[in-house]
């Protein structure tokens, strides 16, 4: 594992990873949106307001995967001592707000015709806010420090806290009397959605997360290129005090 | 630290609150008062549905143990049907109906093609078609 934590592997993997990113997202969005506009059917009770779920559904998984994602290399930054693996971590956190805040829009679009409100305190609808302030409190907080690797470590600690919420999000459905509907496809006994709908919603989360990967890998870089920046301008300043 | 400490506190203050809503059973169970703001919710006993004058509307919330009648006036939302679930937000009146403020559609995870919907419908020997 240590041997992608470097910055100069990590680069040759983002090099060789990026082009293929584009190109599985753009072809999977081609091909998704077809199928979710086109060529899926309407659902026996909502109609066409069904195809909101190939956008909600995959922005949703991404929100929750991408703040585990951000936990697992945030750890993994404690336990091996590496830098890089909390610079990942601060550039996925970004994307997965904005998934996050997505799904949310998305959700409250779907819920006001089908089930009458724009909006419900219930405890999906809840947690699913929270991770939402979890990743912006880890966002803040990274920058909230003078010593940048102490802030990086600090938001890496808060996001590890935060784990607790994806089981509560995943699970609130079940645990609790929600309006929000029980899970449709990770579940026991398979999904109880039909296959000509789980194929567009597969090939959109496809189309999404190749998109996500390629601006994580985009904003990891970014964030090495601005700390060689900033090394060389601490450089520059401190041969001119000299 | 702090952090999982205050969201247990958040979630074990909200408990009551994270139930959306109360079943029939847990109005009686736990002894809901009259003219408490609540929400109930369950499915829409089938054939209890009766439409009055101005947007009248009453029916019957079942959790397949203990059923109540709810009485609306508003338009509830498309997918408000018998057979489906819903939930009412309002409160208990000391006729032990239900008067609700609010009524909400509550639908399944069940996602299936408008026409293979019609299919099973016939084989069952329905004879109205779905409406689409």
């Amino acid at each position: 594992m240590s041997f992608v934590l470097k910055p100069t592997s990590f680069l040759k993997l983002k090099a060789a990873l990026l082009p293929w990113c584009w190109v599985l997202s753009l072809l999977a969005f081609g091909y998704g949106i077809y199928l979710a506009l086109y060529a899926s059917p309407p659902d026996y009770q909502q109609h066409e307001a069904v195809r909101m779920m190939y956008v909600h559904v995959p922005t949703a998984w991404l929100a929750m995967g991408i703040y585990g994602f951000m936990a697992v290399m945030n750890l993994a930054g404690f336990v091996w001592r590496n830098l890089l693996a909390f610079f990942i971590a601060k550039a996925a956190a970004p994307v997965g707000l904005t998934f996050n805040i997505l799904c949310i829009v998305t959700g409250s679009l779907w819920g006001k015709p089908m089930w009458g409100a724009w909006w419900v305190w219930d405890a999906r609808l809840t947690s699913i806010t929270i991770l939402a302030f979890l990743y912006l409190g880890y966002i803040i907080l990274i920058d909230s420090f003078e010593d940048q690797d102490h802030g990086l470590k600090m938001g890496a600690l808060l996001s590890l806290m935060g784990v607790v919420n994806l089981p509560i999000i995943k699970w609130s459905v079940t645990w609790w009397n929600t309006l929000h509907q029980p899970a449709s496809v990770f579940r026991l006994g398979g999904p109880t959605i039909h296959k000509a709908m789980l194929l567009p919603l597969g090939v959109m989360a496809i189309a999404f997360t190749a998109f996500a990967v390629a601006m994580i890998l985009m904003r990891t870089d970014l964030e090495l290129l601005s700390r060689r920046v900033r090394v060389l301008n601490f450089d520059r300043i401190r041969k001119h005090l000299q | 630290m702090w952090l999982s400490g205050s969201l247990y506190l958040i979630f074990d203050g909200l408990r009551d609150n994270l139930v959306f809503f109360y079943s029939p059973t847990d109005l009686q169970e736990k002894k809901i008062q009259p003219h408490q703001k609540i929400r109930v919710g369950g499915m829409v006993k089938p054939d209890s549905l009766v439409w009055g004058a101005n947007q009248k509307v009453s029916f019957v919330l079942t959790d397949y143990t203990t059923e109540i009648r709810v009485d609306y006036e508003g338009i509830p939302p498309d997918l408000f049907r018998e057979g489906q679930g819903a939930v009412a937000e309002g409160f208990l009146l000391p006729s032990n109906s239900f008067k609700a403020m609010t009524v909400l559609a509550k639908h399944d995870e069940k996602y299936m093609p408008a026409q293979l919907s019609q299919t099973i419908d016939r084989h069952h020997g329905q004879a109205t078609l779905k409406e689409d």
